[in-house]
């Protein structure tokens, strides 16, 4: 018995840059999905996500998860390694496997000609992945040289550094690659743990786009995901961002520093979000328009790009930016970054900036739907924050009914100038580390 | 985030194209060519604008030169400020961006497909008008110097692949880094950049490739009232640069840097690139890449070097066809813990020389093909790709008909091929090998 519902077929073809319509489907074995049918081209691309992610790596065992999930596409069910990729190559699919902070995902694209086959062996993949102990320690080896090249790369260690900073003690804390030590200790029983704790159907989002009904999507994820265990591990608690205002220097030999910066955020589902985001945007978002990029690059040449970001993570959020610049140019940079912090805290932003930002982040929007794989990464992204489906008709005039009063009201609380912490990697002239 | 994007020597684009699409063209009086997809799929439009031009093209002395006007394409012209280009995209939902490479330089827009007459509007007028202040040059040389010091000075496997280039070409520009070698940056001023963009942005110089939900009569008139209206460039020089002599002796280079974290050892060979009506050769260097580096699981070099023994952490191949002039191929491998670079290059040496005993699979050689054919579908659902193949390709020397007849050309690809062109390409005595290491001494 199939039990899909088409109860919300909502079309977004009004705005949208494809004539966007979600069907919200619950598989008969109760797997929820929701599905944008485009039957022009003949594929599907599935985009999975699953909640826990690296947050899920066991006491000592980090980057245990970020291993497993390499390891998938390494060798599963009667396959090795390369007979396994003979056999997906032979089906001209492709499977990617993710590991994140607060999530794993599983990404996916196959032609119609062959799905079955191409899901048979993805469902191979996830659920009797083999674990050979050859994969494994290839695998590990691959990890083990990212680990050092990004101890050699300013700005991850400067990544590294903030975070550590931030978030000691919690996951949020340390790169989800693990340390040489973590890493060289684990275990094949460590993967299989991280197998178990991390791939599980209680909270699993789906999201499909092509050439597919809603009924034959049910029968396809009961296949794919049905024996996948039914539920996991606690998650981690949340954590406060704990750095302070001020600016850490690690000296490292370049001739360009990098500076990562930030302070404590807004959550996802706060009233305020849509505001805040509109500021950021107005601040330090994408394009040339933004507050920080004329200020830094296009008055001054300090640098040749910098940006800011909400950074709204499952158990914690931040207000984050970086930026390149000379040795003998940074300290420049870092006083004009904190000069605008403090005038935007104080005097907002003006009304002509407010409706040049609504006219771009509304009429961006629809353009982001463009592509089977990345409509069904924003299926999944909605629905991971709750989000209806008729998000996608409403959310332009969401940002439409914020005001410059809204706007100026956040300013004031998500910009803390005397919060903003610099973490600089390079040789910068005049600058040192903080007390 | 960052806009003004370098492309390196090689410009990834999927290998096939999805012919299928409906393409029409049109040539100005002016000389300026028209190519337009139709993708109705969605109400969006791809505007760019190719120009015949990157940095292999610029004059001595002057390197940089094309990437800084690309930059400073963004600024004033007799009637926008500096900024208002990218302000009013921006403000029609839409956005836009810029990249050079060594054969060209380009800018597109995309945006919902009625503000198209917009976008050529603004972009007819800075083909035209640019105002080139000398205070906009001042403040953006610094960023171009710092978009260098980001891209390159910061990142040692940049640096490397400036000097493997340079090794590799000895009279042809391609030596030369489309950011320019900063010596050379510091001293660019009005003068080099005004000549450049007097003679090389002209309608005969460029393509238009607009792609997405449009009718293709309409922009053609469109493109007639703002385009047309622009004279063409009388003096503009036939594209002959300096070719590279046969190589002869086999070049060798180590580049030595702390910040070296993998080393790895890397060759190019010169290599035929794909010509107007003649991309068999280039056809068959695509599948090469692919049988000898391609899949990490399946390739020539990661099967007898990650499996059958463990003497590299990874391998690869590399090949571009667009290309105005001889491109390179490239093999790599990156040792494993304990493995020197010497024993690395000599197992990669030994893995070809057993692939050019030993012939081609005729297994994996299928399962190319049909991942090439089915990338044509995949393709499909990407028209702003397929706006860049058919952009690349006209203006590095190809024909509208050479891009609808390439993924035929592939699928015509035989085993013999293959083996004919690996033999021509692959010897050493016309490549360059680079090992890029932390320590003078071998790890």
């Amino acid at each position: 018995m199939i039990r899909f519902v088409l109860a919300l077929c909502l079309s977004l073809s009004a705005l949208s840059a494809r004539a966007v319509t979600i069907d919200e489907v619950t598989s008969p074995g109760g797997i929820s999905a929701w599905l944008v049918q485009a039957h022009e081209i003949p594929f599907v691309s599935l985009e999975i996500s699953i909640r826990g992610g690296a947050n899920l790596d066991e006491p000592g065992k980090r980057g245990a998860v970020n291993l497993m999930m390499a390891l998938l596409e390494e060798g599963s069910g009667d396959m090795d390694a390369r007979t396994f990729q003979e056999a997906r190559e032979s089906l001209a699919a492709s499977y990617a496997f993710q590991t994140y902070d607060d999530t794993v995902s599983i990404s996916a694209s196959f032609l119609n000609e062959n799905q079955d086959q191409a899901v048979d062996l993805l469902r191979q993949a996830v659920v009797t992945p083999r674990f050979d102990p050859d994969a494994i320690e290839r695998v590990r080896a691959q990890v083990v040289a990212n680990i050092q090249s990004e101890a050699q790369d300013p700005g991850s260690i400067a990544g590294d550094a903030f975070y550590a900073a931030a978030f000691a003690g919690h996951p949020y804390g340390s790169s989800l690659n693990g340390t040489l030590e973590s890493v060289a200790a684990l275990t094949r029983d460590d993967l299989l743990s991280a197998h178990a704790n991390t791939l599980t159907r209680d909270r699993i989002y789906v999201g499909a786009v092509g050439d597919i009904t809603p009924e034959q999507l049910g029968i396809l994820l009961d296949h794919l995901l049905g024996d996948l265990p039914a539920t996991g591990p606690a998650l981690p608690d949340r954590v406060e961002f704990g750095l302070t205002g001020g600016v850490t220097v690690i000296d490292y030999p370049t001739p360009q520093s990098i500076a990562l910066f930030g302070h404590s955020g807004i959550k996802r589902d706060a009233p305020d979000f849509f505001a805040a985001y509109i500021l950021n945007h107005i601040f330090g978002g994408s394009g040339f328009d933004s507050r920080l990029m004329q200020e830094v690059r296009e008055k001054r040449g300090l640098t040749y790009g910098i940006g800011t970001y909400l950074v709204p993570k499952d158990l914690s959020e931040m207000v984050l930016g970086s930026v390149a610049s000379g040795n003998d140019t940074m300290a420049e940079a870092i006083g004009v970054i904190q000069d605008q912090w403090a005038q935007i805290a104080t005097n907002g932003v003006t009304q002509e900036e407010l409706d040049r930002a609504k006219t771009y982040i509304t009429g961006e929007y629809p353009l982001r739907f463009d592509g089977n794989s990345e409509i069904a990464s924003i299926l999944v992204g909605m629905q991971m924050i709750d989000l209806p489906t008729d998000y996608v008709i409403n959310r332009n005039d969401y940002i439409n009914a914020v005001t410059l009063a809204d706007i100026n009201r956040v300013a004031a609380y998500l910009f803390k100038p005397d919060a903003l912490h610099f973490t600089v990697v390079g040789q910068p002239e005049g600058l040192t580390t903080t007390p | 985030m960052f806009r003004n994007a370098i492309v390196a020597a090689a410009f990834t684009i999927p290998a096939t194209l999805a012919h299928a699409e409906i393409v029409t063209t049109h040539t100005l009086d002016n000389g300026m060519q028209i190519v337009v997809v139709e993708d109705h799929r969605a109400p969006v439009v791809v505007h760019m604008i190719w120009y015949r031009t990157g940095s292999a093209d610029e004059p001595p002395a002057v390197s940089g030169v094309a990437h800084f006007l690309e930059h400073l394409m963004f600024k004033a012209t007799d009637t926008m400020d500096a900024g208002e280009f990218s302000t009013v995209v921006a403000a029609n939902g839409g956005s836009d961006n810029a990249f050079t490479s060594f054969d060209y330089t380009a800018y597109y827009q995309r945006v919902a497909s009625d503000r198209l007459e917009l976008m050529m509007q603004m972009e007819s007028d800075r083909m035209n008008n640019l105002a080139l202040t000398a205070e906009d040059i001042e403040t953006e040389r610094q960023v171009i110097l710092e978009e260098r010091s980001e891209r390159v000075d910061t990142d040692p496997s940049a640096i490397a692949r400036e000097q493997m280039l340079a090794a590799q070409y000895m009279n042809h520009r391609y030596g030369t880094p489309v950011i320019g070698w900063q010596h050379e940056m510091e001293a660019l001023d009005q003068g080099p950049v005004r000549d450049f963009y007097d003679l090389y942005y002209s309608p005969n110089n460029a393509i238009l490739v607009v792609a997405g939900d449009v009718n293709p009569d309409e922009v053609i008139l469109l493109a007639n009232s703002h385009y047309g209206v622009l004279p063409a460039e009388e003096g503009l020089p036939e594209r002959v640069r300096p070719m590279e002599p046969p190589q002869l002796a086999e070049r060798r280079i180590v580049y030595t840097d702390e910040r070296v974290s993998q080393p790895y050892v890397t060759r190019t060979y010169l290599a035929p690139e794909r010509n107007a009506g003649d991309q068999k050769e280039a056809a068959a260097l695509t599948y090469l890449s692919e049988i000898l580096g391609g899949s990490s699981f399946t390739s020539v070099l990661g099967t007898k070097l990650t499996f059958d023994t463990q003497v590299a952490l990874f391998t690869g191949a590399g090949y571009d066809g667009i290309s105005l002039d001889k491109t390179t191929f490239s093999v790599t491998v990156a040792p494993a813990e304990g493995v020197t670079l010497q024993a690395a290059e000599d197992a990669m040496d030994a893995a070809i020389d057993q692939f050019m005993q030993d012939g081609i699979d005729p297994v994996q050689l299928e399962r190319i093909r049909s991942q090439l054919r089915a990338s044509e579908i995949y393709a499909k659902d990407n028209v702003e790709g397929l706006a860049q193949q058919y952009g690349a390709a006209l203006s590095s020397g190809l024909t509208v008909q050479d891009v609808k007849d390439w993924p035929a050309t592939l699928q015509a690809v035989t085993a013999e091929d293959i083996m004919l062109v690996a033999a021509k390409v692959l010897d050493r005595k016309q490549s360059v090998t680079m090992w890029v290491t932390a320590n003078d001494e071998d790890p």
